[in-house]
């Protein structure tokens, strides 16, 4: 604190604390939603004030699906996800250490150029090339699949770039030390380059995770199977059924359920997420 | 870029990149190629017969109405989700890096919808908004203002850019935050010694020391708007009422994958890669000489 202005550091509280409350309204209200029963919720005005029906509806959906009509429990869709984000983010962690670990401590022809060749990808996210990717992972036989469904979200420019900028901070003493022990280059690599940059790979871990779970263009494309659906493509259908049958109560909880895992990642691995947004973004 | 001490030729650095070239080749460069080329082709209505054409797409795209529409929307849509989610953010950095108590507290307030999935953030807001059931909807009309975004296209945009600022906010805020933190105390103490305010100091110095930052901020918030609010729209409006939110990935998605127009879905898919790699490039060359003071 420079200067003591009582006034102005209560406005300054008063002012944040507001945008928080403006900020978090939105989901107030989708949890209101879903501690009520169906039929409160089809009656407006809707409540602003809890129920008492939270563990009901949170069962009902997690096991039961959302209605008659709807009966996919959520929880598988939860697994789903899951699933898909661990594939993306450990997938995506193992393939960039791997090339960046060639492309930092190799001599081989081309090396440059694969470089190029991974920085390109950079400027192609699945949003552009959306049509013609799906006609490839067609072709592969790959839809309906984890595979089509993590593999070409894995390459990723952003993470071997930033793997590559931390070794290239590792000091060659290091190298020369583990030569003079007889160690080769993948023991090098499983026993020092890979602890030494732990914590980079937990921050991106955690950026990955989210990344990997709140996937949606794609998986909505590349699946039609109701067994491959995950839990934030599961909710656009919900809303379009909400027409027919408004379960509002089950299709606001199972909203939640789809953002509670993501933003548990955030807020308790901040430092983590913090470091890694500011690594791979920069 | 090599390490002084590193290792000689083998296999190994081959197998080692491999996975990732196989993927960047099948998934990335294939798919690229073949954008390129469909761009290049008209198929016939039922799919029979396919003819080379040149560029008649890429002019076709740029003599339609329908086309160009959205690609101002798109603009519009863009300058208003950055112009809203960098101030709002900015006023709350700037009074968050003021007080000293419960700085982090407020931090971790405000960076959670980060992690909320854009088509999630778009089901909160459409909840709320639901023209027969919505809170803010029941609110309106008791004001006397009369909401369904269902049916008028303003509504319909001004929802969906409410709920992508609400979600691009906090990412804006972090930065901010961090950038304010990293500003050197003395450097605003001596300003307060003259005589400055805090007013005064947010303008001429703290503001122009994060300048570098706000540019990166302002690439990153239109890359945000162009690209990951597809499930916003989809969620909200899925582009309607009479494409008054389609921006130009829904109209990728929606002409190639419901209107199966395969030629002139690849030219826009070629339109978005310049469009992409143009912003690539002015962040880059932007990045290499940072702004100094």
């Amino acid at each position: 604190m420079i200067e003591k202005r009582p006034i102005t550091t209560f406005i300054s509280h008063f002012v944040i604390i507001v945008g928080i409350i403006i900020i978090a309204f939105p989901v107030w209200i989708t949890f209101v939603a879903a501690t009520h029963d169906a039929i409160r919720m089809t009656q407006s005005p809707i409540p602003i004030w809890p129920g008492d029906q939270f563990f009901i509806n949170l069962k009902a959906t997690l096991w039961d699906g959302i209605s008659e009509s709807d009966t996919r429990p959520v929880a598988f869709m939860l697994l789903n996800s899951l699933i898909m984000a661990m594939i993306i983010a450990l997938g995506k962690i193992s393939v960039s250490l791997l090339s960046a670990f060639a492309i930092v401590y190799f001599r081989f022809p081309f090396r440059m150029g694969f470089f190029w060749m991974i920085f390109l990808t950079l400027m192609l996210p699945v949003e552009v090339r959306i049509l013609p990717t799906y006609e490839v992972v067609a072709k592969l036989g790959m839809l309906n699949s984890y595979a089509g469904l993590t593999l070409p979200l894995i390459a990723s420019a952003t993470a071997t770039v930033m793997f590559r900028q931390v070794f290239l901070t590792v000091p060659d003493e290091l190298l020369e030390a583990s030569r003079i022990d007889g160690a080769g280059p993948m023991r090098f690599f499983f026993d020092i380059l890979i602890p030494v940059s732990r914590t980079n790979i937990a921050a991106l871990f955690v950026i990955l995770f989210i990344y990997g779970w709140n996937q949606y263009l794609w998986p909505l494309l590349i699946t039609n199977d109701q067994s491959m659906v995950t839990v934030v493509m599961g909710i656009k259908e919900m809303l379009e059924s909400a027409e027919q049958a408004p379960v509002w109560n089950k299709i606001m909880m199972t909203t939640l359920l789809a953002m509670i895992p993501p933003i548990i990642v955030v807020v308790f691995m901040q430092k983590m997420f913090v470091k890694g947004l500011t690594e791979t973004e920069k | 870029m090599l390490k002084r001490v590193h290792f000689g030729t083998s296999w190994l650095p081959f197998a080692l990149v491999a996975p990732q070239i196989i993927i960047t080749l099948v998934f990335f460069m294939w798919p690229a190629a073949q954008a390129m080329f469909q761009s290049l082709l008209v198929q016939d209505a039922f799919g029979l017969k396919t003819e080379f054409v040149w560029f008649d797409n890429f002019k076709e795209l740029l003599n339609d109405e329908i086309y160009l529409q959205s690609f101002y929307r798109t603009a519009f849509f863009s300058t208003l989700v950055a112009f809203f989610s960098l101030s709002i953010a900015l006023v709350l950095a700037a009074l968050a890096d003021r007080v000293i108590k419960g700085a982090t507290f407020y931090r971790t307030m405000l960076i959670w919808p980060y992690a909320v999935a854009p088509v999630l953030a778009g089901a909160l807001w459409v909840f709320m908004f639901n023209p027969s059931l919505g809170i803010i909807t029941y609110t309106l009309d008791l004001l006397g203002y009369d909401w369904n975004h269902k049916l008028n296209g303003g509504q319909a945009m001004s929802l969906v850019v409410m709920a992508a600022t609400w979600k691009q906010i906090s990412y804006n805020f972090l930065f901010f935050f961090a950038a304010m933190q990293s500003i050197p105390k003395p450097l605003i103490e001596a300003a307060a010694i003259d005589g400055a305010g805090p007013a005064r100091r947010f303008w001429t110095i703290i503001f122009p020391l994060i300048t570098p930052t706000t540019f990166f901020l302002l690439v990153v918030n239109i890359v945000y708007a162009f690209f990951d609010t597809f499930g916003i729209i989809h969620a909200v409006t899925e582009g309607g009422p009479a494409n008054a939110t389609t921006t130009l990935v829904y109209k990728v998605y929606n002409d190639g994958f419901i209107g199966l127009d395969l030629g002139g879905s690849a030219a826009q898919s070629v339109v978005l890669m310049v469009i992409v790699i143009f912003i690539t490039v002015i962040q880059f060359r932007y990045i290499e000489k940072k702004v100094d003071y």
